[in-house]
Formats: structure tokens, C-alpha cells, sequence
């Protein structure tokens, strides 16, 4: 029996820090552990005593790459402790904060972090030697979605305009204009971006996902809606903890999330696409339908695709919402704190993102909870893994390794969101 | 050997932090490509598989020490590095995750792990500079691209970086901000603290909260007491303190006054 170690000290191009051990004996993948060893920061520790009104501060800070999804989920959370509906002009501004995040985020991963892998280098620098003008096209995209943040957000990272009720201040039309300019050009990037990343040589894989995500009746979900997944769970956000549940295995700094009873499930671009392809635009639906892809996708390789897709949706969306704006009458509504707990999801990036604070008579915190997508998604990462592994122990043993990091980049895993970096140790028995 | 006809070595670090400085790199999206063509990208596993061993001309550090496993790799860090540079408030400060340093660990433990045994931690989150000497701070929550952009090209040039040690009150002044503190009554930590943000709150009609960290000499007990008359209790006024630059002493010394 041949016995074989492949290691790799850090998975790159992720955000965070963990490892990957995938055991094979007798050739049959045996077991496929995600490590994550980022160091804890306790977020839900140091938010206990806090004011509600840091929440958005203070959470955004989690992450550096999505601090809206934070500042967004915490907010609708403590609104709906304090029975606050944020509605019209305030409303649509929020969702074009999140289409900017959408944007910078999803051309960051797309150009930077996850093209190399289909094109063989080892980071986008090494990519622009070759590939000049496609490199300059997802800078200029990313800088498109960052122009947004910094707007409507004060700054690209952990903007600093999002409090609860609405905004410190809100732009005026005419501020708004001159992102118009630069989001036309921005969606013929992003519908060059669909055309290009289709083009990629794509490994083929069909996986049985219970996708879960926002569903909204009136638009493609970000900042709204109920928690529906594939197979006909459709909840209210109120009642997420009935039906996951978080546990703490010893391999992870990160918390495990499953469905109480379908186990692993899997939430981002795949789900959100799938759950609500009715929802894009036109012009998003049919450059899907000029990709190849059909009004669902279960091949995790072609979220690179699905990315595109939404990018091109947040682009016209961010558009839309710009041509529709109207100055609202206050940036925000005024509102006074009570004991009392609250519930708050938005759609990260990267996927579902759920937040539950409970405050006492001044607005103080009592508790905080926080479930991030990369904690949604560990175990469905590891059952790619084991599932997918074992038709690939022909490939030389480089390329397998390649293959495996490559899976989990699907993902576009945020390490410091479920707590951080990956080793891979794949060990033949 | 020295490497004479080759370009600076580049490295960047992760420690415990959010990325959000890093990314302030991949962020300059008009001179990302010059930058990498005026260095080697020797280390930066958040940009590219590849690395190089060795040593490093220059070494930018992100995010705090909190495990005893990362207090031994930042000395580590700073034997193959020719000059190092802590860049935002965790490498800098302590981070947000300094908050723990004026609580019981084990509290924030059981509050998040159900198995707390299974978490290797330390009590503390302390900034590189208690660690190994530092040639460079580079502050904020996050940093600033410009401020960035000046520390790679004044450190390739082999001179001091110019980065402005007034206060954010300044700022405002040449920005021509109204003040939120004197004309709305907006609790505001401007005056105590560093530029770098160009003024961004009270230009957004918010009191600054302290991303950059202490000024050089801030009188934070005046500003204390004019938090005080503009109806800020002492539980608020520490709160005020303590939130992403924490452990910075002025900030520190100044909470403590205000605990019970």
C-alpha cells in the first residue's frame, strides 16, 4: 500500500488563515477536515455591555473585504428590535451600499483570487504579465464598486455613514451622478466579465446542494426577505435558530452551522442564483442564458460565472436605484432604545449572513450572535471535498493539490469572518 | 550576499485582524500594477500562491498578537525583515481585540465556544511594537491608501515617510467642516485624535470615533470633561475611549479614569 503526503503551508488567495487534511486509504477519500486555526477575536464577547448603537461600528470590523454585510445585518437586526421600519429613499440607498460591496468584492475574488487558478498562475500580478487588459478591467470593476462605498459609505473599507435608522448623511442627486458615469462603463466590464469567465476551461462536477438563501418577492435578495432553501424550507428570519444550529468541533476556531434536519447546506452565489434567477435583470438572465447557464447551477466550479452574473446585476441594479433616488427628507428615522431582541439577515457575498442582539431597557447588549457564511459553508467545503476527491487521485500529485485549493476557492471563503488561513496536508494511506 | 541587481522584496503579514489593511493595498487600483512592478511580491498569501524565502527588504505587518504561536512567529517576521512596518490599529494598537485586556478571557471564551478547551489564546492582544522592535507605524482602522502608498515609496527610496502628526481637528479646519461638537453638541474625539482619515465623520455630520488612534500630546482628560457637559456619563465616556485603538496608552489611561 503506497503511502503519500501532499502539504501546502498556506491555502492563498483566501481571506484568513486554516488548513485542509484529506486522508485517502485504499483509494477512497476517508475523511476531508477543514482546519481553521485564525485566532479568535470574540466579537460576541466584546459586543456584550456595548451600545446598540456601535453595533455597526464594531461588527464591520470582522471582516475588512464585506464590512457592509456586517453594518447591514446588525442594523435591520437592531431595527427590528427596536421596531423601526426603514423604507423608501433610505431603504434603496442601503442596497446600493451592498451593490457596491457586491461589486468590489466579487471582482476582487473574481480577477484576483480565483481567475488564476483556471489560467495557472499564482496571483493576478503574475496574471498581468500575460493578461494585461483583463487585469485592468477588474481593477477598474473593483474600483467602480469601491467608488460606490466611498460615496454612500465615507470609505471603501468599514465605511463609516451606516447607523441604525438610516444613514449620518445622505447624498444629494447631483453626488450621485458622477456614479452613473463610471457604473455604465462598469457593466460593460462586468458583461465583458460574464463573457470572459464562461470561456475558462470550467471542470465539470453536479452536486446535490440544499441551497439556502434570502427570497424576496420584488427583487433579487441582499438586504430583505425570508430564508428558502431548495428543498422547501421557507422561514421567516425570526425563526433561523429553529431550524440551524451552530456546534464547536475541535479542527475549527470557526463555529459549524447545519440544518437541524438536512445537515450541511450551502449558501452564496450559487444558492442566491438558483433560488432567484427570476429575479435578475434582463440583461443579467440573458448574459446567464449567453453563458451556457440554465436558471439554476450546481457545479461549484462555475461560481466564477455566477459571480460575473451578479456583478452585471449589482452594476444595473446600482444603476436603476441612482436613476430612482430621491433625497429623503431625514437621513434617518429617530427612535429610542427598549429591552428588547432582535433579528437581522442580509446576503454577504459570499452568502447568507445572520445577526440576533438582545438589549436590555438603555440599548445596552446583553447577547450577540453572529453566523457568518464561511461558517455555513465548512461543512458543505468538506463534503465537496470528500465527494469530489476521490475521481481525481489519478491527477499528478501538484495538480491534485491545485485542484483541492481551487474547491475551496470556490467558496471564496472569509477566514476572519468565521474567526482565519489553510494548510494542506493530503495523506494517502 | 547583497542582491544588488535585483528589485526590493516585498513581504506583507497576517496576524489577528479583519484583512482590511491589506486589501487598503489591492484597494489602489490605479497603482497596484506600478507597485508591483517597482518591488518583488515576495510573501502576500492573501494576493498570490507564490512565495519566496529568505529574507525581505520590506515588511508590512497587519493585525495583533493574541496567540503564543504568533508571539513566536512575528520574531520570526522581524529576523528576515530589513525594515518592518505595523500597518493599521491592530498591528499598531492592540486592535479591537484588545478589549480584552480589561476583561477576564475566560468570560469572552464560554460566551462564544461551547468548548473552550479546544481555543488556544492568550489573555491579551498587544501591538507588534510590545514584540520586536518596529521601524514604522503606519496607523488607522483601516489605513489609508495614500498614507500607504507614501510609507512602500519613501521605504524604496531609503527615506522617512511623511505622514502628518496633527490632530483630525485640523483637518476639519481645512476642510472649512463646521465643528459637530461646538455648533451640534456631537460627542466627537477629533481633538485627541491623529490625522489620516482626512476628517471623514464630521464631514459625514458624525463626531469622529478614533480610527488613527491618539494624536502625539492629546489633553484627553479636557476632553473629557467637555464630553462631560455635553451630557456623556462615565460609562459612555469609557465606552468613548475604547473601541479600536483601546490600548493605545492616552486612550487607555484615559478610560481607566472613567471606571468605576
Amino acid at each position: 500500500m503506497s503511502r503519500k503526503t501532499i502539504k501546502v503551508n498556506y491555502l492563498a488567495r483566501v481571506e484568513g488563515e486554516g488548513a485542509l487534511n484529506v486522508t485517502v486509504r485504499d483509494g477512497q477519500v476517508r475523511n476531508a477536515e477543514l482546519r481553521i486555526f485564525e485566532p479568535p477575536r470574540f466579537f460576541e464577547g466584546l459586543l456584550r455591555g456595548r451600545d446598540y448603537s456601535e453595533a455597526p461600528d464594531v461588527t464591520a470590523r470582522i471582516c475588512g473585504i464585506c464590512p457592509v454585510a456586517y453594518q447591514m445585518s446588525s442594523v435591520n437586526a437592531m431595527e427590528n428590535a427596536l421596531g423601526i421600519d426603514v423604507d423608501g429613499p433610505l431603504r434603496a440607498l442601503r442596497r446600493l451600499l451592498y451593490c457596491g460591496e457586491w461589486i468590489e468584492s466579487h471582482a476582487l475574488h473574481i480577477y484576483m483570487l480565483h481567475a488564476p487558478d483556471f489560467l495557472g498562475y499564482a496571483g493576478a500580478v503574475d496574471m498581468a504579465k500575460d493578461y494585461p487588459d483583463i487585469v485592468k478591467r477588474g481593477l477598474a470593476l473593483k474600483k467602480a464598486g469601491n467608488a460606490i462605498m466611498a460615496l454612500v459609505g465615507g470609505r471603501e473599507i468599514h465605511p463609516i455613514n451606516v447607523r441604525v435608522g438610516g444613514f449620518y448623511r445622505t447624498p444629494t442627486r447631483k453626488e450621485l451622478a458622477p456614479l452613473a458615469e463610471a457604473l455604465k462603463q462598469a457593466r460593460d466590464d462586468a458583461l465583458a466579465t460574464v463573457r470572459w469567465t464562461a470561456g475558462l476551461d470550467i471542470p465539470e462536477a453536479d452536486r446535490d446542494y440544499h441551497l439556502v438563501a434570502l427570497h424576496h418577492p420584488d427583487e433579487y435578495p441582499m438586504n430583505a426577505g425570508r430564508i428558502i432553501s431548495s428543498r422547501g424550507l421557507d422561514i421567516a428570519v425570526e425563526d433561523y435558530n429553529q431550524h440551524f444550529v451552530e456546534s464547536h468541533v475541535q479542527r475549527s476556531t470557526a463555529l459549524h452551522s447545519h440544518l437541524r434536519e438536512h445537515d450541511c447546506y450551502l449558501v452564496g452565489p450559487l444558492a442566491r442564483y438558483s433560488l432567484n434567477f427570476d429575479q435578475l435583470s434582463p440583461m443579467a438572465r440573458e448574459a446567464a442564458k449567453d453563458a451556457g447557464l440554465g436558471a439554476t447551477c450546481n457545479n461549484p466550479f462555475q461560481s466564477i460565472v455566477v459571480r460575473s452574473i451578479e456583478v452585471l446585476y449589482a452594476c444595473d441594479e446600482a444603476l436603476r436605484l441612482i436613476d430612482a433616488y430621491q433625497e429623503p427628507e431625514q437621513p434617518f428615522l429617530a427612535h429610542e432604545p427598549k429591552a428588547s431582541e432582535g433579528f437581522g439577515c442580509t446576503e454577504a457575498p459570499r452568502g447568507l449572513l445572520f445577526h440576533r442582539y438582545r438589549l436590555d431597557a438603555e440599548g445596552r447588549i446583553q447577547e450577540a450572535q453572529i453566523v457568518p457564511p464561511t461558517s455555513q459553508n465548512q461543512p458543505s467545503i468538506e463534503a465537496d471535498l470528500k465527494e469530489m476527491v476521490g475521481g481525481w487521485l489519478d491527477l499528478p500529485a501538484d495538480v491534485l493539490r491545485e485542484r483541492c485549493e481551487q474547491t475551496i476557492r470556490n467558496y471564496d471563503p472569509c477566514i476572519s469572518c468565521a474567526t482565519h488561513f489553510l494548510k494542506l496536508d493530503v495523506r494517502h494511506e | 550576499m547583497p542582491r544588488t541587481d535585483q528589485k526590493p522584496r516585498l513581504a506583507v503579514w497576517k496576524f489577528a485582524s479583519c484583512d482590511g489593511c491589506q486589501l487598503s493595498l489591492l484597494d489602489c487600483e490605479d497603482e497596484l500594477l506600478r507597485v508591483a512592478g517597482a518591488v518583488e511580491i515576495a510573501y502576500f498569501p492573501e494576493a498570490t500562491r507564490s512565495s519566496i524565502r529568505g529574507t525581505y527588504d520590506l515588511s508590512l505587518v497587519e493585525g495583533s498578537i493574541t496567540t503564543a504561536h504568533d508571539a513566536e512567529r512575528i520574531q520570526e517576521v522581524r529576523r528576515r525583515s530589513r525594515t518592518l512596518v505595523t500597518i493599521g490599529a491592530c498591528a499598531t494598537a492592540g486592535g479591537i481585540q484588545a478589549l480584552r485586556n480589561f476583561a477576564d478571557i475566560d468570560d469572552f471564551l464560554s460566551a462564544v465556544y461551547a468548548h473552550p478547551e479546544y481555543i488556544e489564546t492568550l489573555s491579551t492582544s498587544t501591538p507588534i511594537s510590545d514584540h520586536v522592535p518596529v521601524d514604522f507605524e503606519l496607523r488607522g482602522c483601516p489605513i489609508s491608501k495614500s498614507q500607504l502608498l507614501e510609507v512602500i515609496s519613501a521605504f524604496l527610496r531609503g527615506r522617512r515617510p511623511v505622514t502628518p502628526a496633527h490632530s483630525v481637528c485640523l483637518d476639519c479646519k481645512l476642510k472649512g467642516n463646521v465643528c459637530v461638537t461646538v455648533a451640534h453638541g456631537t460627542p466627537c474625539l477629533g481633538p485627541v485624535t491623529h490625522a489620516g482619515c482626512d476628517a471623514l465623520c464630521p464631514s459625514y455630520n458624525r463626531g469622529c470615533y478614533g480610527c488613527y488612534g491618539p494624536k502625539e500630546n492629546p489633553n484627553a482628560s479636557a476632553l473629557s470633561e467637555r464630553l462631560d457637559q455635553l451630557g456623556m456619563n462615565q460609562d459612555e465616556r469609557l465606552r468613548f475611549y475604547r473601541t479600536f485603538n483601546a490600548w493605545a496608552d492616552p486612550f487607555r489611561e484615559e478610560s481607566e479614569r472613567h471606571e468605576p
